[in-house]
């Protein structure tokens, strides 16, 4: 899957609030492409532009191209995209509990996709849900089939909206924040799953958090977004090994670490705040809290310059140098 | 060694469940289950452990924000439970609370300034106007914000900027005892840096004794000086903050420990401890120890017997077998 000049925008009474300005992104089959960011960044609006689930009004998506294997999404009426979502492409969301039908039983629920995108009969539908849900680790997947969402625990939600993602082998999963809400052991447990599952079935994921714990375990390639635009991207040892944006770097040292060393210390705060997107400042989005700011940073906007090799950065004075652990 | 702020005897607090037709009581919620525990005096101490855990009640109590069933809270030596209401208020000064959503935590009709100098209105009545404006303006300056702000309204600010209005309320009649509930979970990553930075500055400033709850194992480990883990409503360990990190003697410690992601790409292959199974809710507590049905080194004993805390060196642990260094 590739995206080309991505732009989407909300046109709101108060103003219009660029979500989303000019991404370019690149997902390799059989990869997770992580992208990371803090709130308010553009990473949960680039996943819904991809699935063509932008509200609208206010949104609206004003230029670029989404191509998934030569076909470019944003020329789809509403009904074709209906046909994609779910079948080529699905989506998980951070909060299983409010993306869950609660009336229905969850067999049903991941039986759907298969009703919708097949016509498989109703023994095979019935057949390849229980072996679905058994893949993501259901116990006893057939006496689950009546079950309602709210009977599950939080991970067993996860894992049912993960079966009813992948029941129809997609060749995308988008995964917005799908460990956000979990403890931290079962966390381990479906981000195990969701590694496996793209070896078996095949699938690319893009994986949106704002953890860098996270992406450190699972992904391949990393984009790191701010204010709506991708400031640095590249594989994921290009991003933590040899961080080229100040931005990255300065999120890489805020993070408290589990593996850091002993003695007390102080964080590397980046100070301030992000900017408000429906006001952007001129230049550089970065620069009003960059340490190594120059005047030039807040005049002229910078474009994407290559590190080395598939590691590009958003910035004026990149590659000068600096460590994570500097 | 220091001596003890607050203390835990076998403190438990039970929920009835009210379940079935007509709410007729149907079990209990045993949120905190015998607790045993001791906060340093000016210490950063940690309490951790996975949702649904008591981690949060466990907190609340120490504040006597929560009745007990069962067991004695010991501040500065005195049991709380059997304090009078005037003595019990009085005491209220010297703890507060930071919560976990500066959004809901804020009243969005109160000014910044009043809901800074709401305590003091409270409890030091004999200070004027003019003195309660000063104090308001002088905790903001300490928190890191300006003065003005007094006269802004919460939802004028972003989150960072609400915790440390919220903090700025927690210290206004300089506490001895600070709870801290998720206070950072809800922030990005840069401005978590900043309260926590904030927090161990004011920490040190003022002697604080901090009680910091959280799940972030991370956060802990940056700032705390000792831990505690919570399992379905008992701390089933407890020690240094450096003990526990590098030698657990919990089993459920390590399988927490081992389960948290590292930002380091190239250690991605380390062995992990395998987990296997759901952790079971606090009304079907299981019996014997509460972490059998999910521990690898379980026994039979670990089936048939709760096991006792028992204290090695300056650590306290709750298992049988407990791991060796």
């Amino acid at each position: 899957m590739e995206i080309r000049n991505l732009t989407t925008r909300f046109f709101t009474r108060k103003g219009v609030v660029r979500a989303v300005e000019g991404v370019d992104l690149a997902v390799r089959r059989g990869t997770i492409t992580g992208l990371v960011g803090e709130s308010g960044c553009g990473k949960s609006v680039t996943a819904l532009s991809v699935m063509g689930l932008v509200p609208s009004p206010p949104g609206h998506i004003t230029a670029g191209r989404i191509i998934l294997e030569g076909e470019n999404l944003l020329d789809k009426n509403p009904e074709q995209m209906a046909g994609v979502r779910g079948k080529d492409i699905s989506m998980i969301f951070q909060e299983p509990m409010t993306s869950l039908n609660p009336v229905l039983p969850i067999g049903r629920q991941v039986a759907e996709p298969l009703r919708l995108h097949t016509r498989l009969g109703r023994r095979q539908i019935r057949r390849k849900v229980v072996e679905m849900l058994e893949l993501v680790g259901i116990p006893e997947p057939e006496k689950r089939l009546w079950t309602f969402p709210h009977q599950l625990s939080g991970g067993l939600r996860q894992r049912v909206m993960i079966a009813m993602a992948m029941i129809c082998e997609p060749k995308l999963l988008i995964a917005d924040e799908p460990t956000t809400a979990l403890d931290v052991t079962i966390q381990a447990q479906i981000l195990d799953l969701m590694k496996d599952l793209m070896k078996r079935l095949e699938t690319s994921i893009i994986l949106i958090t704002h953890d860098l714990g996270v992406v450190a375990e699972v992904c391949d390639d990393v984009y790191v977004m701010y204010a709506g635009k991708v400031v640095e991207q590249g594989s994921v040892f290009d991003i933590f090994d040899n961080s080229a944006h100040p931005y990255t770097l300065g999120l890489l040292r805020s993070i408290p670490r589990i593996d850091a060393n002993w003695g007390k210390r102080k964080l590397h705060a980046i100070e301030g705040t992000v900017p408000n997107l429906s006001e952007m400042p001129a230049g550089c989005p970065f620069a009003p809290r960059c340490e190594k700011a120059r005047s030039f940073c807040r005049e002229k906007e910078p474009p994407m310059v290559r590190i080395d090799g598939r590691h590009f950065a958003r910035c004026h004075v990149a590659g000068e140098g600096g460590s994570p652990d500097g | 060694m220091a001596k003890a702020l607050v203390e835990t005897k076998g403190l438990k607090k039970h929920f009835p469940v009210n379940s079935g037709a007509f709410g007729r009581g149907k079990g209990r919620i045993r949120a905190v289950d015998g607790v045993d525990l001791a906060v340093m005096e000016r210490e950063t101490f940690a309490l951790v452990g996975e949702s649904g855990c008591g981690k949060t009640t466990l907190g609340r109590l120490l504040l006597h924000l929560e009745e007990p069933t069962a067991g004695e809270i010991l501040f500065d030596g005195k049991n709380l439970p059997e304090l009078d209401r005037r003595r019990m208020r009085s005491l209220r000064r010297d703890m507060q609370i930071v919560f976990q959503d500066p959004y809901a935590s804020l009243d969005p009709r109160m000014r910044v300034g009043d809901i800074v100098g709401e305590p003091i209105l409270t409890h030091l009545k004999t200070l004027t106007r003019m003195e309660r404006k000063e104090r308001v303006r002088e905790l903001l300056d300490i928190v890191g914000m300006d003065g003005d702000a007094a006269m802004k309204y919460p939802h004028q600010f972003s989150g960072g900027q609400r915790q440390r209005i919220g903090i700025a309320r927690a210290l206004a009649l300089q506490p001895r005892f600070i709870v801290c509930d998720e206070a950072v979970s809800a922030l990005d990553v840069s401005i978590q840096a900043q309260i926590l930075n904030l927090l161990q500055d004011l920490q040190e400033r003022f002697s604080l004794t901090l009680l910091f709850i959280t799940h972030d194992l991370s956060v802990v480990r940056h700032l705390a000086d000792r831990i505690g883990v919570m399992f379905l409503g008992r701390c089933v360990e407890t020690g240094s903050t450096r003990e526990i990190f590098e030698s657990s003697l919990h089993p459920y410690t390590k399988l927490l420990l081992s389960a948290v992601p590292i930002p380091d790409p190239h250690k991605r292959d380390r062995t992990k401890t395998p987990i296997t199974g759901d952790i079971p809710g606090p009304t079907d507590i299981p019996t014997g120890c509460r972490f059998h049905p999910r521990c690898p080194y379980a026994k039979n004993l670990c089936r048939a017997e709760d096991p006792p805390l028992r204290t090695i060196g300056e650590r306290t642990v709750a298992c049988h077998f407990p791991l060796s260094s």
